[in-house]
């Protein structure tokens, strides 16, 4: 078998990921034909910027979940190593490959002779699960916060400021090497945060239909019992993990656990976050709550939550989506900071931080199985920021 | 303002006070203190060992007790065993008489480093001082090509020029620094690409820095920060340019040059202030993570080090310097913002 040539490579790299393009095109073409009524999401469409962003995030959507659902577009299994692949330059052919088997290493081996492409798209899967997931609960924990703490104000107000202040002066890094050791894991400190913090999802739900239907009591009772229900269940086969001190759920009420490492990366990321998303609602709602149209909620007698909830936090949405975006870039910028530091995720993991981690002490002789997870990493992040870029530009047109 | 400047500065204390607190509470949770006795004492101490060393060492008193020793307002503790005193503040020369009562961060004593075997506050004088190196180099090339590149992209909001140069800004905010200092090492520095320009560690840098061996890291730290700073910048200019004194300038026949230059850039650059100084936080990542790329061995680089293997005393003082950092420079941007805006000086 001859070495692929970078013209075959890019070729074979176009020919892999087919269902991502077969997928982009539909989107594409959907999109662009209903976009008239489709809203905001339509008008992205009128933008360069925001389709360019749009295009690069869905790339990566679409690959980590046809990796994580369907196994397709990888070539080789990113954990096994292969005899005499150590550190060979992209395209290098496969010894000894069997029947069936894909041929070459498209983007080379690694120090322990993996596959680099298949690690590749396989940190893509990891990504795709944590950050946007991690971003939404940072959300929610700001925004149950923030939203009262800019409504109400007073001492609940200072209190709460000071704390965030307090999480935003730390130096992240130092908050994760304080947070995600083994010894800490032990102590169970991660645990007992996730505890607290997958339990804002569940008040901020139960708040947001408690204020809408409280004046059909028949209704809501009935939406209530539902929601609490299936949260509540899930909640607690979240937060209860035989491998932790937090396990008091039996073994067959407890429907998943989250393997190893994932929870405690997954609080961490969420516990650095919500301080900015609290800062950035708290500042809108002191803005919105001097509008006309929160008067005459409160003139026409309305409950407090009802009017944040109902009132003030559908006005925020413009900035808060553009910041989500902007936000799941950094989520994914900090996952990465953890795995270069080798924090939370085990070490043969393929995200795209431990990669990077991995490959940059031979940097000078091979570079590329760090430059790969790397350039996927700044497509991602990239994606993201030009999509919330066109999103605030058409946002602000009407 | 004295009154202004007299609160942030007690809300600044007890800030510093809660974060020590914080830093000291998780790294004196109890299997850290194992790890420490194991790495002091002997690695392959029983478990009964490892408690006794503990209670010999003065970890087994209440954690406010003990932070208070680490403060310097509460007496440090002594341990009298068959006659041979031991204490917290007994060491070196002193004997039980002779050693002072209190010794704690108010005394100037930071206590010692378990990995570096030397003072912490030696190591954070030298360490910071390395890393201060790095961000005045970092603060030469970052703020001024942010500024030109907002200013640029703002005095002409839409055009082509503002595109490109926005798009530019963008993409610098989203390469974080392991990203781009991995790919300037593989381009600028590796024996594959071949360019060889620049070298791909910096540790020389430390006696002597060069243009060779001190730019890429330099670089990548600025990279990062440098596209929020233009793209405030670019928001504010933009803003600006729309004012209606602008318009009466440019009625009046005052060249584009000059009312930019004149009119514009000073008010247009008060918003940029405060972000370039609520950056330090973020620069203070940048550096960990470049210092560690790069084999820098400032301050971002003793706290892996120290991170990694529970170095209790280092880490509380490396945590106490940085968030002392972040907080004068928020105070900075406070003050700064109110001295350059006469809207709320006068008011």
């Amino acid at each position: 078998m001859e070495p692929l040539s970078w013209g075959q490579i890019a070729l074979q790299l176009l020919i892999r990921f087919l269902p991502v393009w077969i997928a982009l095109i539909v989107t594409f073409a959907l999109s662009i034909t209903y976009k008239r009524r489709l809203g905001l999401y339509g008008k992205l469409f009128d933008n360069t910027i925001g389709m360019v962003g749009f295009g690069l995030v869905m790339f990566w959507v679409y690959t980590a979940l046809m990796v994580g659902l369907f196994d397709w577009i990888v070539t080789h299994d990113p954990l096994s190593t292969a005899s005499g692949m150590k550190n060979k330059v992209p395209g290098t052919p496969l010894r000894g490959a069997e029947e069936g088997e894909f041929a070459w290493y498209l983007l080379g081996g690694d120090t322990l002779a993996r596959d680099v492409f298949s690690r590749m798209v396989e940190g893509a899967w990891v990504v795709i699960r944590i950050a946007p997931l991690a971003t939404l609960f940072a959300f929610m924990v700001g925004i149950t916060l923030g939203l009262p703490a800019g409504y109400f104000g007073g001492r609940l107000d200072s209190a709460l400021s000071f704390a965030a202040n307090l999480i935003l002066a730390f130096p992240v890094i130092l908050l994760f090497y304080l947070l995600v050791t083994p010894e800490m894991v032990e102590t169970g400190i991660p645990s007992y945060m996730g505890v607290v913090l997958f339990l804002f999802p569940i008040i901020f739900l139960t708040v947001l239909v408690n204020a809408r239907y409280r004046t059909q009591p028949a209704r809501r009772n009935v939406m209530l019992a539902v929601l609490l229900f299936v949260l509540g269940w899930a909640y607690l086969s979240v937060v209860s993990d035989p491998q932790t001190p937090v396990a008091f759920l039996p073994r067959d009420l407890d429907l998943f656990d989250i393997p190893g490492g994932i929870l405690v990366v997954f609080v961490s990321v969420v516990f650095v976050n919500a301080p900015t998303v609290f800062r950035i609602v708290r500042g809108l709602t002191l803005d919105i709550k001097t509008r006309d149209y929160v008067a005459a909620a409160q003139t026409r007698g309305e409950g407090p939550w009802y009017i944040m909830l109902w009132e003030i936090l559908p006005n925020t949405r413009g900035p808060l989506i553009v910041d989500f975006c902007l936000r799941i870039g950094y989520t994914t910028i900090l996952l990465g900071t953890l795995g270069f530091f080798g924090l939370g995720l085990p070490p043969e993991s393929p995200d795209w931080g431990t990669t990077i981690n991995q490959g940059r002490k031979l940097l000078s002789i091979y570079p590329h199985p760090a430059i790969v997870p790397a350039l996927a990493l700044l497509s991602l992040v990239l994606g993201l920021n030009l999509l919330a870029d066109g999103l605030r530009e058409e946002s602000l047109k009407d | 303002m004295i009154l202004f400047l007299l609160k942030r500065l007690g809300t600044m204390i007890l800030t510093a006070l809660c974060l020590s607190f914080i830093v000291f509470f998780l790294t004196n949770l109890e299997p850290n203190l194992r790890k420490v006795a194991k790495f002091e004492g002997n690695s392959r101490m029983e478990e009964s060992e490892v408690q006794n060393w503990l209670a010999n060492n003065g970890y087994k008193q209440p954690i406010l007790t003990r932070y208070g020793e680490w403060l310097g307002v509460v007496p440090g503790w002594t341990n009298d065993r068959a006659g041979v005193v031991t204490g917290r503040c007994i060491e070196g020369d002193l004997t039980a008489e002779t050693a002072p009562r209190f010794c704690g961060v108010l005394q100037g004593n930071w206590g010692d480093s378990m990995v570096f075997r030397d003072e912490v506050s030696t190591i954070v004088g030298v360490r910071l001082w390395m890393t201060g190196k790095l961000m005045l180099w970092v603060m030469l090339l970052m703020v001024p090509s942010a500024l030109i590149l907002g200013v640029l992209a703002g005095m002409r909001e839409g055009s082509k020029t503002d595109r490109s140069l926005s798009t530019l800004s963008i993409a610098t905010t989203a390469t974080p620094e392991y990203v781009s200092g991995v790919i300037l090492i593989a381009v600028f520095a590796s024996s594959a690409v071949g360019l060889k320009w620049f070298k791909g560690t910096a540790t020389a840098a430390m006696e002597d820095a060069t243009f060779e061996n001190f730019f890429l890291p330099v670089l990548t730290i600025s990279l990062y920060g440098m596209g929020y700073i233009a793209r405030m910048t670019r928001a504010s200019m933009a803003e600006v340019m729309t004012a209606q004194y602008i318009r009466t300038a440019r009625l009046k026949g005052v060249s584009f040059r000059n009312i930019v230059l004149k009119h514009a850039l000073r008010n247009a650059l008060i918003a940029p202030f405060t972000v370039i100084m609520l950056q330090f936080p973020w620069l203070l990542n940048g550096v960990v993570v470049v210092e560690t790329l790069f084999n820098y061995k400032g301050l971002g680089w003793a706290l892996v080090q120290a991170a990694g293997n529970n170095d209790i005393n280092l880490l509380l003082g490396i945590s106490v310097v940085s968030v002392l950092v972040v907080l004068v420079t928020q105070l900075i941007s406070d003050i700064g913002y109110v001295y350059l805006n006469p809207r709320i000086r006068i008011s």
